[in-house]
């Protein structure tokens, strides 16, 4: 099992510790809902450590990416950012992922946990016949985040980096706290913030003073219990829940990432193509209208019948909006808005609508 | 916090306290703490049959759904019907306003196989 160089300051912080992805994570300190609350409304940092980053560089990495992700990394400028996918040759989704464009010929790739040493093998893979090298950096990368209406100034103070012209989806290198960093203005959490990379062995430093610094302002320590009800309010897909291995990016909602008029061949572009307009199931927002509430794995039926027709991908009462929220696959025709549908909790039936994602979007 | 002598516990973390025949059953202060944040508690109406050491019920988080364990076995006289519209009743006084039901006990004996306070803050000490 991994830790991440923050261990001791998590569990100085009175952490609960959960193995997650092969690392040893925070789920919580004060309470998930306490934390999430300061996300909205202040702002949380999140020790994402355990996060893949890949590095390809060459002549070739740009066109190589190209040809190994469902995007077209090339069309990137200099410290912009997208997000991405890889597939399998049948169109199924290996990882989802953020494309950083560095430099001309540089890209930072960042994984999920879960998924780095698959994604690694696959990059290598394709990468063969391009002039690129890959770089697996994760066990010497920190990576913590920054997330919520406080993060700019929070950050600001802390930083040579000029962060109200850093556009989101956008990397700039600089330092933080006197320490090298590349600071991404990006998250997974619905509200504005950042994404900081560091040295391992800058981490635990700049944490301890990030967070004592920002205590008045309302900076709380957040985990990846607060993590999961926000990228589910923010209706962000989670590997392993609403995508994977059975899923194309059309079924999971995400068709527009896929870029078919890039030249050349990609992985996975034949297999797409094919199914592009016709997806086997569809992610749905729910919103459940009953008692109860949907979780992982839960059925999904139309009212009063005996066959289920889906099944719940993600599901929680949301903090942020006070009812249950959930994503759900359904056949296609069952996608529109205002659908009435049923999910299975335990014997009961609890009624629920489609409803458009996300079930949150940040005030303006 | 001292856990109340006048009940026993379960290895599951329940308590229950026997009056005049009758038991009430709810979950520890340390069961409430290891769930977090309770948003949803889902119990048995009146008339259900419990069974000792069975599910019995749910209680949820923002993230996990934990089963509920009955301690000792029994019909169901009495639900907290106030749960329903205030679950986090069950963190905020689980020995207290936050319990769960009421059941006519049909084999009082099943008790002795409980815990008292003692060797209950000596298991989850041990934890």
């Amino acid at each position: 099992m991994h830790q991440t160089p923050l261990d001791a300051q998590h569990r100085a912080l009175g952490a609960r510790m959960i193995p997650f992805a092969g690392w040893e994570m925070p789920v919580q300190y004060a309470g998930i809902v306490q934390e999430h609350q300061a996300v909205r409304t202040a702002a949380g940092l999140f020790d994402l450590s355990h996060m893949g980053e890949l590095w390809i560089r060459g002549p070739g990495a740009a066109a190589a990416l190209d040809a190994a992700l469902v995007t077209a990394p090339s069309r990137l400028k200099d410290g912009r950012a997208h997000y991405s996918m890889i597939c399998a040759p049948d169109g199924s989704v290996m990882d989802d992922l953020i494309v950083y464009r560095t430099a001309a010929e540089e890209f930072l790739v960042v994984a999920n946990a879960s998924n780095r040493e698959v994604v690694a093998a696959a990059l290598a893979e394709r990468l063969a016949g391009h002039d690129a090298t890959l770089d697996d950096a994760s066990l010497r990368t920190a990576l913590i985040a920054i997330q919520g209406p406080r993060a700019v100034e929070l950050l600001q103070a802390h930083t040579d980096i000029d962060l109200s012209p850093l556009k989101y989806y956008s990397i700039a290198a600089g330092q933080v706290c006197k320490r090298a960093a590349l600071i991404a203005r990006t998250g997974y959490t619905g509200e504005d913030g950042f994404e900081v990379y560091l040295a391992w062995d800058d981490a635990a430093r700049i944490w301890n003073h990030l967070l004592e610094e920002g205590k008045a302002a309302g900076l709380v320590p957040a985990g990846l219990g607060a993590r999961d009800t926000l990228r589910l309010e923010a209706g962000m897909p989670l590997y392993g829940q609403e995508l994977d291995r059975e899923t194309t990016p059309f079924e999971a909602g995400l068709g527009r990432v896929v870029k078919f008029d890039k030249d050349g061949d990609f992985v996975g572009r034949a297999a797409l193509e094919a199914v592009k307009d016709a997806p086997a199931k569809v992610l749905v927002g729910l919103r459940l209208t009953g008692r109860g509430i949907a979780r992982t794995g839960y059925p999904v039926y139309l009212p009063a019948a005996a066959e289920a027709v889906g099944r719940v991908t993600s599901g929680t009462a949301s903090p942020t909006l006070g009812h249950p929220i959930a994503m759900a696959f359904v056949p296609a025709e069952l996608a529109a808005p205002d659908t009435a549908l049923e999910v299975g909790v335990r014997a009961d039936r609890v009624p629920a609508v489609v409803i458009p994602m996300p079930f949150y979007r940040r005030p303006t | 916090m001292a856990y109340p002598d006048d009940c026993k516990y379960s290895d599951e973390h329940e308590w229950i306290r026997v009056e005049d025949g009758v038991a009430t059953i709810g979950i520890t202060a340390y069961a409430a703490e290891q769930v977090g944040d309770i948003v949803f508690v889902e119990v048995p109406a009146v008339g259900t049959t419990l069974t000792a050491t069975q599910p019995f019920g749910v209680i949820e988080s923002v993230k996990a759904v934990s089963e509920l364990f009955a301690p000792a076995s029994g019909k169901v006289v009495e639900m907290n019907g106030a749960l329903a519209d205030a679950p986090e009743t069950v963190a905020e006084d689980p020995h207290g306003a936050g319990w769960l039901v009421k059941i006519a006990l049909s084999d009082p004996s099943e008790l002795d196989r409980l815990k008292d306070a003692a060797a209950y803050q000596a298991m989850i000490d041990a934890a």
